[in-house]
């Protein structure tokens, strides 16, 4: 078949199911923050709050766009779309699976294979900084401007040790392919245990794993390094004085950069979509099995013992337990099956990785500004490169591979 | 394609490097700078050599022009108030002397060009780890002083920057 339209193809589903992750993303935020609060969190529209997500882009779709007249128009409007430009894009050199035959076409699982995925991302992330600073200068407000330099410092600061980090495992795996290097990480020693790269012999990268994932919450804004958009010290930060669908672009830019971040730990430290433990013991089944144990869990809570006080789960309830049924049964098809269970272990780690950011949000005050400089330049910046310089020692005294 | 591309592009690197002359207020020039910078990566990525051009966008866009538009914000520099003074002397010379440069590039480029040759379109096919060996084996002398150099760099920021402290 065509390139290019393997390509469209590819590209049309990656997009919308980064689209769609991106907003249920922010109603799983928002459920598993209220359950660390003992709240419910959304619950009115739809089954569970389900229905949310549309409510909030239809509610800010509909919105009046309003630009401040006192703001630097030209810039004003630009800075959403830059911040949401480079967020997005990161996504497209993201490896979700191995080269599988879907239909008599052979394909990889990703949307393209640049032999420096690496660097590329690195490229991206860090001229993604431009939006939050613009915005923030171009709003003429000093919340704002404070926001906007709070963030380009910070950005700044946390570039370094996330990169440092980066180099170590890139060190063990010997090239810059996002593929290559997920590649590079199949097997298991002893046959159990996973050639991950925070596992992988001569030195196990979980220093510079845990020094990326710090790094990584400092470049998305998130708790606890939120500092840009302190409430209680900067009104909203850079995005003050943004309505509407600006809004929604900074906001969406925010959840994005967490999912690359994310995608990106996968695939540099936990194997990208390799499973857990070997197919001989039977990993290909762990997505059916997890699947169909909350199929059942779902219509046991529905049909024979519900919750009282909550009448719709009646109806609810079962309906989500069909579906979870339908799909596990999907993981057990043989046609769908070489593409289903590489993606479900990509998003499963993933996942495990998004439920941390939120679960952290829950946990953890903010730090304070001096505290925040101080972490990174005489903490961080000196672990991570002590910890590459231990590993290229390592992999010097190892010797070249096979 | 590739010669569309090429066009699209070199347009852009010239339309923003224009701009970053002719804009008054130093943020939008400081961005011209940065379209500058991007266009150029795209070129690199034209001729193949991909590495180098992620290396420009990491360096140039992503820390230096950070680091100028963050001193930008933070100074609050504001718009740059026209000049009433003319400057005669420079407005007679220049259009001649822009003609004169212009013709000189034009012939130097001509006399040079049969000789230089040309690149084509994804010319260079070194990726990270050839440029890495280079680095490291045929020019390990010069990589090294210049590592040297941005050491000394580095101190002399830090020794002009110290606050005394008595």
């Amino acid at each position: 078949m065509n390139f290019f339209l393997i390509s469209l193809i590819k590209t049309g589903i990656v997009a919308g199911a980064f689209m769609t992750t991106l907003a249920y993303l922010q109603w799983i935020e928002r459920k598993v923050l209220a359950h660390i609060q003992s709240r419910l969190g959304p619950y009115r529209v739809g089954p569970h709050g389900l229905l949310q997500p549309l409510a909030d882009v239809l509610k800010l779709t509909t919105k009046e766009g309003f630009v401040p007249s006192h703001v630097n128009v030209f810039f004003y409007v630009l800075a959403p779309f830059l911040a949401v430009l480079f967020a997005l894009i990161s996504i497209c050199v993201i490896p979700f699976g191995p080269s599988v035959e879907i239909l008599g076409v052979k394909t990889d699982l990703g949307l393209a294979d640049l032999n420096i995925g690496v660097l590329f991302v690195l490229a991206i992330s860090s001229v993604g900084v431009y939006g939050i600073a613009l915005g923030g200068w171009a709003s003429n407000n000093k919340y704002s401007l404070m926001g906007g330099l709070r963030s380009s410092a910070q950005m700044i600061s946390y570039e370094l040790p996330m990169a440092i980090a980066l180099v170590s495992p890139l060190l063990l795996l010997n090239d810059l392919s996002l593929r290559t290097i997920v590649n590079e990480q199949a097997g298991y020693y002893l046959g159990v245990i996973p050639k991950w790269s925070i596992l992988q012999m001569p030195f196990p990268q979980v220093f510079s794993f845990l020094i990326f994932l710090i790094s990584a919450f400092a470049e998305t804004n998130r708790v606890p390094f939120d500092l840009p958009e302190a409430e209680n010290e900067l009104v909203a930060g850079f995005h003050t004085e943004y309505s509407s669908l600006n809004f929604a672009a900074f906001f969406m830019a925010e959840y994005a950069n967490m999912v690359t971040v994310t995608c990106m730990a996968t695939v540099l430290f936990l194997g990208g979509w390799h499973p857990l433990w070997p197919a001989e013991y039977g990993s290909d089944y762990a997505p059916f099995a997890l699947l169909a144990a909350g199929s059942a869990m779902l219509l046991f809570h529905g049909i024979v013992q519900p919750v009282r006080g909550r009448k719709w789960d009646r109806y609810s309830m079962p309906v989500a337990g069909l579906v979870f049924g339908a799909l596990s049964l999907l993981f057990l098809l043989p046609a769908l099956k070489p593409v289903l269970v590489p993606v479900f272990w990509f998003v499963a780690k993933a996942g495990v990785l998004l439920f941390l950011f939120i679960w952290i949000r829950g946990t953890l005050p903010r730090f304070r500004y001096d505290q925040l400089m101080n972490f990174t330049w005489k903490f961080l910046f000196p672990v991570a490169i002590v910890n590459l310089l231990i590993t290229a020692l390592a992999v010097a005294l190892q010797g070249p591979k096979g | 394609m590739d010669l569309i591309f090429f066009l699209l592009f070199a347009s852009i690197a010239v339309g923003c490097g224009i701009s970053l002359v002719v804009q008054k207020h130093p943020i939008a020039s400081a961005l011209s700078l940065i379209g500058v910078m991007g266009s150029l990566a795209v070129l690199y990525l034209l001729l193949g050599a991909e590495f180098i051009a992620a290396v420009q966008l990491i360096v140039y866009a992503g820390a230096i022009m950070v680091l100028f538009v963050f001193v930008i914000m933070l100074l609050n520099a504001a718009e740059e108030a026209p000049s009433r003074k003319t400057n005669w002397p420079s407005r007679l010379l220049g259009v001649p002397l822009l003609a004169v440069f212009v013709a000189l590039l034009a012939y130097l480029f001509d006399k040079m060009s049969p000789s230089l040759g040309t690149v084509t379109f994804g010319a260079f096919t070194t990726g990270g780890k050839q440029i890495g060996r280079s680095l490291f084996n045929n020019y390990l002398l010069p990589f090294e002083v210049t590592s040297v150099l941005v050491l000394i760099a580095i101190l002399g920021a830090i020794v002009l920057a110290r606050k005394e402290i008595d």
